[in-house]
């Protein structure tokens, strides 16, 4: 049976992996216990700095502490880390402070709290900002590697995470391969790719295993990190299966759809069709309800790679 | 030159730091106006503050712009650019022709104070409403560290509208940051207007003290108060201190002083000559 883990507590972990290093530090807005930036604090609650509910302030201090040497981890969720949009537009992404910001909660899967909590727009604007790496990691084990490896980044970050559980997607081994920026290819088939990120990537595979019973080869590819892009990978699959599917819980403007998009129709266009929110806001419901009330499981992922590989020339 | 002793020995007397913010004038107006553009009464507020602290109180190191274990010098009102460049120009940043490219295409004197391009500059601004998070950012850093030095944040008045201002004063008071000290530049104007006009700011000390913090008023351009002001901060060590400091925007300059017109315009030809006339 494969284990139900939420990717949130990834984020926990990670946090505690890195704690041997004195230089990070974890900042918080009063959501560390859904964030699991909690840990750290039990731990360590003379490197961990409380700023109350100032997401805005949150910013700016973790900048302030990265200008002084300082690796800030500061996390709160998806959505109210865009309350300090700006914050990170002009004080960590222009002066290129590596600050690693992690939003929790993102997506419809988020759940029962209703549309002002899913945010399904973060990865589009974080995306927009020049320095920016920005990542969102399907399970639990894949994003405490990943929040591992961030802290070897010099410039900022911004993860998402999300709130749910769902089958653990990645083992020991797979995840020991993981680099920011490349996409990790979990099974190969020449028919057509699935690029998802996020909550997705298990839908994914569920879709990848059903059209195989139809004799539907296809390649699935956990896309964690959104920017930098890899390009390579993309053009790759482009070439080898002729068809691309992205699979996101975001809207389908400006998030990894968005960014395979604007890849292809430069370099290489082949048909591709995106499964993410369409261009709605969402509401409250199981995880699982929303995902099928708004498009975004194992069935339209089939739907789409279908649709994909028809529109082959 | 290394201001690196800092403290009060063989501290500049007042009239000479008087005569450096006299020419610290000059240069902000010349460079706005050689610019066409740029905010000379802010700057011109500020100024005397300014050279009091670099030319007396903060540790820095012209030659070591970016040694680690500095003073702090946040100007969070970023389009005092032209202050901040007269200051650290004369405290030897970089050379004093460097002020005639403020603005232009490739300069190291950028539009807004930016700590990529110029050296001596420790934050980015020119986005209202930030510089106070990151002054906490630095202090926390420099508590970690273990270390002495201080973090010195300059406000505007108007600037005080934002929201941020107050989750960051909030938050410095609850951390009990003694290590951080805001000077605001209370000139009573903003962009648009005077601020009593734009949006009313009542108590100003008062509000300060209600968020937890020591606070100490005077006036801005009486260069005694600067520099006891400066020594009564420094005393403070139970928490995060600001003196508010009652200013004439544009000081210095007649037909600038008290003028929200002169918020973020240029001289023309002759109001240059009218102003370094003025400026002896
Ligand atoms: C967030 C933000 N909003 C608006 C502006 C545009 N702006 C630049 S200066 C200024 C007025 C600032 O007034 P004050 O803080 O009193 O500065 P001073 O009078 O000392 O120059 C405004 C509104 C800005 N730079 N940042």
């Amino acid at each position: 049976m494969t284990a139900l883990v939420a990717s949130r507590d990834g984020y926990g972990e990670g946090l505690m992996q890195l704690a041997d290093d004195e230089r990070v530090v974890v900042l918080e807005a009063d959501l560390g216990k859904s964030t699991k930036s909690c840990r750290f604090r039990e731990m360590y609650p003379e490197r961990t700095f409380s700023l109350g509910i100032s997401e805005q302030n949150m910013m700016l201090v973790a900048a302030g502490l990265a200008s002084s040497g300082y690796k800030p981890f500061a996390s709160t969720f998806a959505i109210f880390t865009e309350r300090g949009f700006e914050q990170v537009r002009n004080g960590i992404a222009r002066p290129n402070h590596a600050v690693h910001l992690c939003g929790s909660h993102g997506g419809l899967h988020t759940g029962t709290d209703g549309s002002s909590a899913q945010s399904i727009e973060d990865l589009a604007i974080y995306r927009t900002l020049p320095n920016m790496t920005v990542m969102h990691p399907c399970d639990d084990i894949s994003t405490e590697r990943l929040t591992v490896l961030l802290s070897a980044l010099s410039g900022p970050s911004y993860m998402r995470t999300a709130r749910n559980k769902r089958p653990r997607i990645h083992d020991d081994e797979s995840v020991a391969a993981l680099r920011i920026g490349k996409g990790h290819v979990l099974r190969e088939g020449i028919d057509v790719a699935l690029l998802a990120c996020g909550v997705l990537v298990g839908e994914a595979m569920t879709a990848a295993e059903e059209l195989s019973r139809d004799g539907i080869e296809v390649t699935v590819v956990d896309m964690h990190t959104i920017k930098p892009l890899d390009s390579a990978l993309v053009q790759r699959l482009a070439a080898d299966c002729g068809a691309l599917v992205t699979a996101e819980d975001h809207s389908i403007i400006g998030g990894l759809g968005g960014a395979v998009a604007e890849l292809l129709a430069a370099n290489c266009p082949v048909p591709l069709e995106r499964v993410g929110v369409n261009d709605t806001f969402g509401e409250s419901g199981d995880g699982d309800e929303l995902l099928e009330k708004y498009g975004l499981n194992s069935d339209y992922i089939i739907a789409a790679a279908r649709r994909a590989i028809a529109r082959k020339a | 030159m290394s201001m690196d002793a800092g403290g009060t020995e063989g501290q500049p007397q007042v009239a000479e730091l008087e005569s450096v913010a006299l020419a610290c004038r000059r240069a902000i107006v010349s460079m706005v106006h050689k610019a066409g553009a740029g905010h000379p009464g802010g700057s011109l507020s500020a100024i005397d503050m300014l050279v009091a602290l670099y030319c007396t109180r903060l540790r820095v190191r012209s030659e070591e712009p970016d040694w680690p274990d500095r003073d702090r010098f946040i100007m969070s009102k970023g389009h005092a650019s032209p202050g901040m460049y007269s200051i650290l120009s004369h405290s030897g940043f970089f050379e004093a022709e460097e002020l005639d490219s403020f603005r232009k295409l490739g300069s190291i004197c950028q539009g807004h104070v930016d700590s990529g391009w110029t050296p001596g500059v420790d934050f980015s601004a020119g986005s209202l409403g930030m510089g106070l998070s990151f002054g906490i950012g630095c202090a926390f850093a420099a508590r970690l560290d273990a270390s002495k030095r201080t973090v010195f944040v300059m406000l505007g008045d108007g600037e005080l509208q934002e929201g941020q201002v107050w989750e960051a004063a909030m938050s410095a008071a609850h951390h009990e940051l003694n290590n951080l000290k805001v000077f605001v530049d209370r000139n009573r104007i903003q962009n648009d207007d005077f601020v009593d006009k734009q949006m009313r700011m009542f108590d100003v000390p008062a509000k300060w003290a209600a968020f937890g913090w020591a606070v100490r008023e005077i006036d801005g351009h009486d260069m005694t108060e600067v520099l006891e002001a400066i020594q009564w901060m420094d005393g403070v060590d139970t928490g995060p201190a600001v003196v508010i400091a009652h200013t004439v925007k544009g000081k210095g300059v007649s037909f600038m002083e008290d003028n929200p017109s002169f918020h973020g315009a240029a001289p023309s030809d002759e109001q240059l000559e009218q102003a370094m006339e003025e400026l002896q």
